[in-house]
């Protein structure tokens, strides 16, 4: 318990400090947001008037502390290009953003845990040497490369899948399915070879743990020990790592969003910059830096849960 | 009698190693054709050839030409030189902040450690990607910030190592004993300390250039980093797109320079762990 509550209570000042650095940040962007909206050919007038709307004449520290009460009550503001509130903007965009996360995770997840385990279980062996090298291949290869190779082959040569775009779930499942495949994949597969090098580095320290040993010297079969005995075990720092995977998956969706145009956390923040749409800019980095810090949480939680000997060390 | 240099030891132990050779041979590569790059392609990367848009690899025109009549070649090789040249200053400026602070902060402990590591948390708690695209908007798009983007990304990475190791080397006897023998902090800090929490620092540095490659590639798909006409593989890639039905190789060659690249410095970095890291 102990434990839990130290490591909730990290996160304040964490939260606070990306609020500050988020803020400043993007209050430093070169460029008027208003000229930008106006034109050039805008009178003073209105520009003053706009100015003094979106209270960018204000001092930098009176402005973060108004951004900042805000915030509290929820309001990131409203979006300087369309005039919509902000939070409504980046919920609306963290939908499509979690689809893909958890689609990119389940099939990361399928690839992973099997290759990394019979990796492990058949040491040195030529699979284990290909899964190594896959493995090492994967964390190497540019997520975008891999996106424009997929709609190559996939969309245009093949037509099995379409090369951009978003269709709701409720709307037409199937349509839906064939819209997330290509941007999951793109996705998938960079998590899929650090999950499948951590699977094996974990299986290789169970199965020579001493309670392995026993199966086997009790005469279990050794796919039965490994898939069940061994398998649990390595499962606990593999979570660890997907948890963080997660987190980091917030900055690859950022490429893959753009390119599959995907209406997500990452293509919303890149067209707010390219537009000078401080708030939304603003709101959007700092909402996926917080689901980063709460899904590290999450997993620093589920871990202290799963492994015994940390909740008895707390 | 005289004993070779624990360096070249090192070098000739990853020479040996045939996987941490070939990711040596592959950095070798690039390195080469970050120098060279001029001498080895008789086009200007930035030289178009109207009469020859999109033409497909050839004698002429080794990998090909692009919708601008450029050669593709020439450009690879160009980029080559503006992605070593991010990576390697990127990272060389983490170590430059990050080295001192994780230093600091390890050996000192107490309030110290905590103010300047809940600094570093925040740096971490944003994903990597995501602050630097926040830094080079915030900056503008160019070659420099793509650079300080990078490097401020890296910087809690190197601090948090520094920090691990120099806890650990901080709680040996000999530091103690320096200690005890009243030299000043820094001191101790400077010549016992820093010297033996190098290594992990070292290893962590290598595979932060294979990241920050990418990233600066990222940064230039999407047009926030390094700017025309200067060519970089990432928005060799950006521009690729819009020809991928016509020209295939404008988006396979590279590509395949990136991953190539990223390849050798994952690779190589992994060598450097298996040998240097007591850690691992």
């Amino acid at each position: 318990m102990k434990l839990i509550v130290t490591r909730v209570l990290s996160v304040i000042p964490v939260l606070f400090g990306l609020c500050v650095l988020s803020y400043t940040l993007l209050a430093m962007i070169p460029g008027d947001p208003i000229t930008a909206m106006l034109g050039m050919d805008a009178t003073p007038e209105a520009i003053a008037a706009l100015r003094a709307k979106f209270a960018l004449d204000e001092p930098l520290p009176l402005r973060f502390i108004s951004w900042f009460g805000h915030l509290l009550i929820g309001d990131l503001g409203r979006s300087i290009q369309s005039g919509r509130p902000v939070l409504s903007m980046v919920m609306t965009a963290m939908v499509p953003t979690m689809q893909l996360g958890l689609a990119a995770l389940l099939i990361s997840l399928v690839i992973a845990i099997p290759a990394g385990v019979i990796s492990a279980a058949r040491r040195n062996s030529v699979a284990d040497y290909s899964v190594s090298l896959i493995s090492l291949a994967g964390l190497s290869l540019p997520s975008f490369w891999l996106a424009i190779l997929l709609v190559l082959f996939l969309s245009i040569r093949l037509q099995i899948f379409p090369s951009s775009g978003y269709v709701p779930i409720g709307e037409d499942p199937v349509g839906a399915l064939r819209h997330i495949t290509l941007p999951a994949i793109t996705l998938g597969v960079a998590m899929a070879a650090s999950t499948m090098r951590m699977t094996r580095a974990a299986m290789l320290d169970v199965l020579n743990a001493d309670y392995i040993r026993t199966a086997r010297a009790k005469g279990l079969p050794f796919r039965r020990v490994v898939w069940k005995h061994a398998l649990r075990n390595a499962l606990i720092p593999v979570t660890t790592l997907v948890g963080l995977q997660l987190g980091q998956l917030m900055g690859g969706v950022v490429v893959t969003e753009t390119v599959f145009a995907w209406p997500g956390i990452g293509k919303l923040t890149v067209d707010a910059i390219f537009a000078r749409d401080y708030p939304v800019v603003q709101g959007a980095i700092l909402a996926s830096a917080v689901l980063f810090v709460f899904i590290n949480l999450a997993t620093d939680l589920l871990y202290a849960t799963l492994d015994p000997r940390l909740r008895k060390r707390a | 009698m005289t004993t070779a240099p624990a360096s070249h030891s090192l070098i000739r132990r990853l020479v040996e190693d045939s996987r941490s050779a070939f990711g040596m041979a592959l950095v070798s590569i690039l390195v080469l054709a970050a120098v060279f790059g001029p001498v080895l392609s008789s086009y200007a990367p930035d030289a178009a050839d109207f009469m020859a848009t999109l033409a497909p690899p050839s004698a002429d025109h080794f990998l090909g030409t692009d919708d601008l009549g450029r050669d593709v070649l020439s450009r690879i090789l160009s980029g080559a030189r503006v992605s070593l040249l991010v990576g390697v200053i990127s990272v060389g400026g983490a170590v430059l902040f990050g080295l001192p602070i994780g230093l600091v902060a390890g050996y000192l402990g107490g309030r110290t450690d905590a103010v300047l590591m809940r600094c570093m948390d925040v740096l971490l708690a944003f994903p990597g990607i995501l602050l630097a695209l926040g830094i080079t908007a915030a900056l503008g798009a160019s070659l420099t910030n793509t650079i300080i983007a990078i490097a401020v990304i890296n910087t809690p990475t190197i601090a948090r190592v520094t920090r691990a190791q120099t806890m650990l080397v901080s709680s040996l006897d000999y530091v103690k004993a320096n200690r005890a023998l009243g030299f000043s902090n820094l001191t101790i800090m400077t010549r016992s300390v820093l010297p033996n929490a190098l290594s992990p620092v070292l290893v962590q540095a290598s595979l932060l250039l294979a990241s920050s490659i990418i990233t600066e590639s990222y940064l230039s798909f999407l047009g926030l980093g390094v700017q025309p006409p200067t060519p970089t593989w990432g928005s060799m890639l950006r521009d690729a797109i819009s020809f991928i039905d016509q020209a295939t190789w404008l988006a396979w060659f590279p590509g395949a320079a990136i991953f190539l690249t990223v390849l050798g410095f994952n690779i190589f970095g992994d060598g450097l762990r298996d040998r240097l890291d007591p850690r691992d």
